[in-house]
């Protein structure tokens, strides 16, 4: 194949990589967005989540959230963003051009698994356990802060690993509305004919979503309270 | 006839004497009948392009998962080999996953179709191993107390019984498809993606925001028929609650 040899020459060429709008300037701009976005929908959706499903509430709302965001194109999002007069498609400080629309995609999309996973890791807490922490005499916040979270955490912490995938690739979408990222190369490299270019970017966007995922997968076995090998032997 | 040519003429004769339609050089409205109606041969090429990549994708996704699910179901070491590659798939932004077939299936609608394919296929995979699952065992025991051949018990129990949960896999499936189809105009197959991209660049909001609201249209659609279609495979479950 012609094009993979050519994608390789690209690849090994240190200009795509350091030049001003290389791999590695897009690269970083997509982690800061990515990591942004990740902190910015974590802070807006854990909280309120989480302590919604202390108390058992608004469990339709949590549930319905994750099924009306799969239906909405993140590209008609971001497109409706960058075309309207707020937030538009002027530079956003080290976010870059439509940095600012692209921040709010990114969050909006985030939320749905955040909050839906949120919620039911909290509602998933077994009845006697919960029981068991209120005949101790535990306060409200008393059983959610030492009971309830430590037990939610991995299913919450396997919500942000969802959120973390669909940010990092609405992040590259983004770059199909003219916004800033790594989507930048493969969208500039397929407009211009320069399909080695846009393959060997779209590698190196694939393989960092590896990394991020698998990464996101260590820290969430790190952080389980009960670790895997105690629970099946249990 | 007479009537029927005066009709289609009539809509676009007042707007050219009453000044500039809602879409044009100095008027660019979010919403735009007129767009619509003038527009009305390409939005309907555009939605049908849509339509049909996206059912294209869901069934190679649907074919290609039914022989894995059997497969991981029969040799269990397969079944983490099959799910790990599930969700490696699904890690890879779509933006990158198209690229990447190119240099397979060039700048055509086959890229789309498989790209997309291959992540309703980890969907529907983990799907069909929930659904055959959830198929009580009590129900193979009595089909295998019958006589019933693997081939038959497959065929005639357990994909029947599987189809509820195999079902929900579908419409989560086809609802993220057809948002995902709009990507496909990095390779000029994107259907009313085409027009949402074009949309952008020319900064034309009627057009942007009419393909925009017909995804989502789409998109309910395709989950309606999918839950019709459930309620005619597995008529069962009905008379349950009847």
């Amino acid at each position: 194949m012609d094009l993979l040899s050519l994608t390789w020459d690209y690849l090994t060429t240190a200009d795509s990589w350091t030049a001003p709008g290389g791999i590695l300037e897009r690269l970083v701009e997509q982690l800061l967005l990515t990591v942004t976005a990740l902190v910015v929908a974590c802070a807006l959706a854990l909280p309120a989540a989480l302590w919604l499903g202390h108390l058992g509430r608004g469990g339709f709302l949590a549930i319905n959230v994750s099924n009306v965001g799969r239906a909405v194109p993140t590209f008609a999002l971001l497109a409706l963003l960058v075309t309207a007069p707020w937030p538009g498609v002027s530079s956003f400080g080290p976010y870059g051009r439509a940095g600012l629309a692209t921040l709010i995609a990114l969050v909006l999309f985030a939320l749905p698994p955040l909050i839906t996973n949120a919620y039911t890791a909290v509602r998933e807490v077994p009845a006697d356990v919960r029981e068991a922490a209120d005949g101790m005499g535990m306060s409200g916040w008393q059983r959610f802060r030492r009971v309830e979270l430590p037990l939610a955490l991995p299913l919450v912490l396997s919500g942000v690993r969802l959120a973390l995938v669909q940010i990092w690739a609405t992040a590259t979408i983004a770059a199909l509305v003219a916004g800033p990222g790594m989507g930048r190369i493969v969208v500039d490299g397929f407009a211009r004919d320069l399909y080695s270019q846009g393959v060997g970017a779209a590698l190196v966007v694939a393989l960092a979503a590896l990394v991020l995922e698998v990464t996101a997968a260590l820290v969430q076995r790190w952080a389980d309270p009960v670790p895997r090998e105690a629970r099946t032997g249990g | 006839m007479h009537a029927v040519t005066l009709l289609g003429a009539a809509p676009v004769l007042p707007a050219a004497a009453d000044g500039p339609a809602c879409y044009s050089a100095t008027v660019n409205e979010w919403w735009c009948a007129q767009y619509v109606v003038d527009r009305r041969d390409e939005i309907w090429e555009a939605t049908s392009q849509h339509l049909a990549i996206t059912l294209a994708a869901l069934l190679l996704g649907l074919v290609l998962a039914f022989p894995l699910s059997l497969l991981a179901r029969r040799f269990p070491r397969s079944e983490a080999l099959v799910l790990g590659g599930s969700t490696a798939v699904y890690t890879i932004p779509s933006l990158a996953l198209l690229p990447l077939l190119v240099p397979f299936t060039g700048l055509s609608a086959a890229t789309v179709v498989v790209g997309l394919g291959l992540y309703a296929l980890t969907v529907l995979v983990r799907a069909m191993l929930d659904g055959f699952r959830s198929v009580p065992a009590d129900a193979v025991e009595a089909a295998r107390g019958l006589g019933y051949g693997p081939t038959r018990l497959l065929m005639t129990v357990e994909l029947p019984l599987a189809v509820p949960v195999v079902m929900a896999g579908l419409r989560v499936a086809a609802v993220s498809t057809v948002a995902l189809t709009t990507i496909g105009t990095l390779v000029a197959h994107g259907g009313l993606g085409n027009l949402i991209a074009h949309g952008v660049q020319r900064d034309f909001r009627a057009e942007l925001v009419t393909a925009a609201v017909l995804c989502v249209l789409l998109a309910l659609l395709l989950d309606v028929v999918v839950v019709l279609a459930q309620r005619l495979l597995t008529p069962w479950t009905r008379t349950r609650t009847a």
